[in-house]
């Protein structure tokens, strides 16, 4: 499957499965902000690519989640690769 | 068959504030007004449609919304009995004109009581697990379901890092972390935020208590929950309860905190087993918390009873009391019949009602029309309150599979 994953979509996912407090920008100025000093742990990042692979089909490792995913934008930029590489 | 207490006679803890959500209202001012009035908060289950269940009665918080208590980030990971104890502790500590960030972080402690954990959160990761199988469950499952979480999401919220910890002795459960806190505070600990809420009103929930076969199924929300009544017929859940602060009497005076009242005495016990010839344990557990207290049965000016409202544990609670007070010789009262039994929230509940009883003098009635059974001779207050010069108040909760505590409050 392939597709973009946006920042609209991360942002989409936090609200509606992990939590994200009104107001809180995570594609403005929290793009680049580690998830852990804006108040989400190991297993939001776990529950975030549980959501990611449920509804892009984009698989996950645990590992990835937790290495390669540390910024909302690395985020989005890792789903991205992963679309890409799986396309192929 | 066995009993234990405290060690010593001097009142070292003290309840600095209380937050209440519970059916009679959120808020201590909406509770104490309801519990005066003899206004109920049971009704229709609303929850989800009980129509096809025995019991659709129970106590339900009013018009209470999460997200007013509980961030965006944080609502997703927590059930709402959590997010219920999460309003209850924040309107405690502000009732005690107490900020943890002025306080140490090891010397406050989190000891709240739960029966059921987050029964609709789990609820609905179950029927994900079965219908769509184990990758759809929530990672949060994790963190929300089980008995401590309230526990823990306290803690961290107020970064509480003394020795925390959960209580699971049903109906009991309040009392006993009342008791606890007072330990603690003897060993070091400042501040405990204790006492404990549950919310089981949803399918799962329901089923889970049902199966005991203590609820009653008559559907008249009047008549449902009679206890000490010719004819109790079980009681009717419900969901809230009550968050106590409790404080080393010391540290709390050189703060300036004003209190309630004292944890005087405190005293558990589990029964025998069904069966058994050994008695039940009740009668020993008042005997010791009043010993504990430094109290003699005369001293004791109002029991709040645990009312389990089915007639063998009417008849066992009459029994213990009128054995340690004599026939009509303290007067006794029910609140929690305008709430229905709240599990780890009723005892906390019911330590809250009492001192607050105490603090107004007065002693709120027993609701409903209550015939008491023949050979009960306890003075039930019933109709309207009781005013009545207040010093000590006993009060007992008894748990499911023979828990029993009782808590002396003496006002401060």
């Amino acid at each position: 499957m392939s597709g973009q994953f946006t920042m609209d979509d991360l942002v989409e996912i936090m609200q509606t499965s992990i939590g994200l407090d009104d107001g809180v920008d995570l594609g403005g100025e929290h793009a680049d902000e580690q998830f852990t000093e804006i108040g989400y742990d190991s297993l939001a990042l776990l529950e975030l690519a549980a959501q990611i692979k449920h509804r892009f089909g984009v698989h996950i490792s645990d590992e990835a989640a937790l290495d390669e995913m540390r910024t909302p934008r690395e985020a989005v930029n890792y789903v991205n690769l992963q679309l890409t590489v799986e396309a192929v | 068959m066995r009993v234990s207490n405290g060690s010593s006679a001097v009142d070292d803890a003290v309840v600095t504030g209380i937050g209440v959500v519970a059916p009679t209202g959120i808020g201590l001012d909406a509770h104490w007004q309801a519990v005066l009035t003899g206004k109920s908060g049971i009704g229709r289950i609303s929850r989800f449609d009980p129509s096809h269940y025995p019991v659709q009665l129970a106590g339900q918080v009013p018009g209470f919304v999460a997200r007013e208590y509980v961030s965006g980030r944080l609502l997703p990971q927590m059930d709402i009995w959590t997010h219920m104890s999460i309003a209850a502790t924040d309107a405690a500590l502000a009732d005690a004109g107490v900020d943890p960030r002025d306080m140490d972080e090891y010397e406050m402690a989190v000891v709240t009581a739960s029966s059921s954990g987050g029964t609709e959160f789990g609820q609905v990761e179950m029927t994900r697990l079965y219908q769509l199988g184990p990758h759809r469950v929530g990672a949060y499952q994790s963190i929300a379901w089980f008995y401590a979480a309230t526990t823990g999401q306290v803690s961290i919220r107020h970064g509480m890092r003394g020795p925390c910890g959960v209580i699971c002795n049903e109906q009991a459960g309040g009392l006993d972390t009342l008791g606890h806190a007072r330990r603690l505070t003897r060993t070091g600990t400042r501040l405990v935020v204790a006492g404990g809420l549950d919310a089981s009103l949803c399918p799962y929930g329901l089923t889970a208590q049902y199966a005991n076969r203590l609820l009653s199924t008559v559907d008249d929300p009047l008549r449902a929950y009679l206890p000490f009544d010719v004819e109790a017929s079980g009681y009717l859940p419900g969901e809230g309860g009550a968050i106590l602060i409790v404080e080393d009497a010391r540290t709390a005076a050189a703060r300036g905190g004003e209190h309630y009242g004292s944890v005087a005495g405190y005293a558990c016990g589990l029964d025998p087993p069904p069966g058994s010839p050994r008695p039940r344990v009740l009668r020993r557990v008042i005997d010791a918390a009043l010993a504990d207290a430094g109290l003699a049965p005369g001293d004791i000016d109002v029991v709040f009873a645990d009312a389990y409202g089915i007639p063998a544990e009417d008849q066992a609670e009459v029994r213990a009391i009128t054995e340690v007070f004599g026939p009509r010789g303290v007067p006794v009262t029910v609140p929690k019949t305008l709430t229905g039994r709240l599990y780890a929230g009723g005892a906390s509940l019911d330590a809250a009602t009492a001192l607050l009883a105490m603090r107004h003098q007065v002693i709120p009635a027993t609701a409903g029309p209550i015939r008491l059974a023949p050979g009960y001779d306890i003075d039930l207050v019933r109709g309207a309150p009781r005013e009545r010069a207040l010093r000590h108040a006993l009060v007992l909760a008894r748990g499911y599979g023979g828990f029993a505590a009782a808590l002396v409050l003496r006002r401060s």
